[in-house]
């Protein structure tokens, strides 16, 4: 089976993976019932559950006792940054300026005057220096850096990160999980399903056994959420394994496609190429064009069959522009980002830099610059 | 700074708009010059000092007009 041809937003959400789907329709019939009680069909699903967790564990490089399923990875970051302030004396988040749109609203729900947020460079990587001169300052609780950025593809160089050994180190990995190595050294991770193929609606948590943490909600002080769906963790589970047993195979081929989008994009007049060229994730490649509006180049190239996302402010869900894109000092109108798909062929990546030269010439024509 | 020789205002029309306006109205400047443009639009603040950036200009900065709207402030470089 292969992916919808032109879907080109797997950084948002990444087509089901086959091994998934067959999960997925087995566990709809035995994972029912509530993995907690102690009947047989509770027992079948804590089974489940448990087969999932001790699979996502293995994938992640951590104990099966140290991972939790959350209703989504927003939520799986909001329990995992907020849980580690809970445990400590609460305190400030010290974060680079590009993280995810999750943690910021973390940091803005838990009001601290020890908050920091660390300016990264014009490729979107964190001044490390800076990080760890802000993650010493009286009052800051926990750290929190992403293992690649979710729109530019930037690859955060965590594991150089210097922090005092008492200081607990958060790291959202949602982009990154299934494309590329992940950091050795965090506290607690965080990741989504459908961004590595799974079924959406599933988040992962990870904290080590060393960390304190608590939840930080209304609830039970585990790990999981009551939500969490056991078909869908199993599914997430099974399509995690498919995808790392073939990422390195995919990954070479994604960073090759990108490498020729890049080169496409590059060779378009007053365009920019945004994020790292080589420490970058494999799949997703940001690029700009002056004088567009980033909804005409989405809804042109939904037209010729494609679809992309965008940073632009005309198409987001509100009128403040990409704030990565700003942190960068990028242009932040006309810009698209595309992610492709495990599937996406050679051919699908020329026919798309085809319609995106096309387009891009088509509009500036009308602008009379 | 110096008072600009031309001033655009764009106030209430979103990106790219402005920035368009501004690569439009840049042959009508000396060499040397000033050039700025009002906006109210936040992408705005990014985007002149990016489009300097990408077109070979000097993004001078950002003031205010009398009414207190953001104007972003270009010297033309070639």
């Amino acid at each position: 089976m292969t992916g919808p041809p032109g879907y080109l937003d797997t950084a948002s959400a990444e087509p089901l993976h086959p091994a998934a789907r067959e999960t997925l329709l087995a566990a709809l019939e035995r994972g029912y019932a509530d993995p907690r009680r102690l009947h047989g069909a509770g027992r079948d699903a804590r089974l489940l559950l448990d087969n999932a967790r001790a699979v996502v564990a293995e994938c992640l490089g951590a104990r099966p006792d140290e991972v939790g399923f959350t209703a989504s990875g927003s939520e799986a970051v909001h329990r995992g940054l907020l849980g580690l302030l809970a445990a400590g004396s609460g305190g400030g988040i010290v974060h680079s300026a590009v993280e995810h749109s999750s943690v910021l609203h973390a940091a803005q729900w838990h009001a601290s005057p020890a908050h920091v947020s660390v300016a990264v460079d014009s490729a979107a990587r964190v001044d490390l220096d800076a990080m760890s001169t802000a993650a010493r300052r009286p009052g800051v609780g926990v750290v929190a850096l992403q293992a690649a950025n979710q729109e530019v593809g930037t690859r955060q160089p965590v594991d150089d990160l210097d922090l005092p050994d008492d200081l607990p180190l958060f790291v959202d990995a949602a982009a990154a999980i299934g494309r590329m190595p992940l950091p050795t050294r965090w506290s607690a991770l965080a990741g989504s399903a459908h961004k590595w193929g799974g079924p959406s609606g599933v988040g992962v948590l990870v904290v080590r056994r060393s960390t304190r943490w608590t939840t930080p909600f209304p609830g039970d002080d585990g790990l999981d959420h009551l939500g969490a769906s056991v078909p869908a963790a199993l599914a997430a589970a099974a399509a995690l394994q498919a995808v790392l047993a073939e990422r390195e195979e995919t990954a070479a081929r994604q960073h090759r496609q990108v490498d020729r989008i890049r080169a496409c994009a590059a060779a378009l007049p007053d365009t920019e190429v945004v994020g790292d060229p080589v420490e970058r994730l494999p799949h997703l490649v940001t690029f700009s064009c002056l004088y567009i509006s980033g909804d005409e180049l989405v809804t042109g190239l939904d037209r010729r069959g494609f679809a992309v996302a965008s940073g632009s402010a005309c198409t987001a869900s509100t009128l403040e522009p990409s704030h990565v894109l700003a942190a960068m000092g990028a242009l932040t109108h006309g810009n698209v980002r595309v992610s492709l798909r495990r599937d996406t062929t050679d051919d699908e990546v020329e026919r798309f830099c085809t319609a995106v030269t096309e387009l891009v010439t088509d509009i500036r024509s009308g602008i009379g610059l | 700074m110096s008072e600009p020789s031309v001033e655009l205002d764009c106030r209430g029309i979103p990106c790219p708009r402005p920035v368009i306006e501004l690569a439009k109205a840049l042959p009508t400047v000396e060499v040397g010059e000033l050039l700025a443009v009002v906006s109210d639009d936040p992408a705005a603040r990014h985007d002149v000092p990016a489009w300097c950036r990408m077109r070979g200009q000097e993004y001078v900065g950002e003031d205010s007009t009398a009414d207190g709207l953001p104007r972003y402030v270009v010297k033309r470089l070639t």
